[in-house]
């Protein structure tokens, strides 16, 4: 771990939290709904686009620091995807919480899965 | 400085702060990988503390006297790319391709219950005390 490291993550994760705040921002606004539509947006695209980026480039360097733990890393996020289902859970909205967790888990990775395989050709 | 205070400075504060949550979680994984263990330990660990944390403060800024840019830059910015689920789907799917079947049920679960259970537990610690 070095300082040029550091930077290229962080690099990365400056624009990986701006992205998806904006595209959340979007989301959002699109679909005034309770459904928490920017998170899993984010997560579903990112996913993709990590297993997308696996695929293609197998090996750990410079490039992947910056795309893959830093821009992809905090594009995507996990703790707001649990503390949203809380919140639904607290607000007893079951079939909300039980779509977006089943969504989340189950397209989040076979969209890794799909993007690996299309990386790989 | 008023452009500080602009909408549009609020993808500063967003940005600074997801500079500093990737970097953290990238120095979490360093030290915790294992060159012979699968397992992603790293990705669960911080996975964990973010959603601990979030939770609480997602109740605590409710109540304490902040702006809310840092509110969010806390929150989406700092915590949000502290945690990440494009990794998360990933190494499941590595662990699989691994023939790892039994770790990738248990990175699974472990994800999907420890976190939910994490961030009810700071959520319940947020709201505790007003």
């Amino acid at each position: 771990m070095n300082v040029i490291q550091l930077f290229l993550v962080g690099i990365g994760g400056f624009l990986g939290a701006v992205s998806r705040y904006y595209v959340s921002s979007v989301m959002t606004s699109r679909f005034s709904t309770e459904f928490p539509y920017g998170t899993l947006t984010v997560n579903l695209i990112g996913s993709f686009l990590l297993g997308l980026l696996f695929g293609i480039h197998s090996g750990f360097d410079e490039l992947m620091l910056f795309f893959a733990t830093g821009f992809l890393g905090a594009f995507t996020t996990f703790s707001t995807f649990k503390v949203e289902s809380v919140k639904l859970f607290v607000e007893q909205k079951w079939k909300p919480l039980i779509l977006y967790i089943g969504l989340s888990y189950v397209l989040g990775i076979l969209l890794a899965y799909i993007g690996f395989i299309i990386g790989m050709k | 400085m008023s452009w500080l205070n602009s909408d549009k400075a609020m993808y500063l504060y967003i940005g600074l702060a997801g500079f500093i949550g990737a970097n953290l979680r990238f120095i979490i994984s360093e030290f915790t990988y294992s060159g012979d263990s699968f397992f992603p330990t790293g990705t669960l660990i911080c996975n964990y503390i973010g959603c601990l944390a979030l939770g609480w403060f997602s109740e605590r800024m409710k109540i304490i006297n902040m702006s809310i840019k840092m509110k969010t830059a806390i929150s989406t910015g700092l915590i949000g790319s502290f945690t990440t689920f494009s990794a998360f789907s990933v190494e499941t799917i590595s662990l699989i391709k691994n023939d790892q079947i039994l770790l990738s049920f248990s990175y699974i679960l472990l994800s999907l219950i420890g976190g939910v259970l994490l961030a009810w537990f700071g959520y319940k610690l947020g709201s505790a005390v007003k």
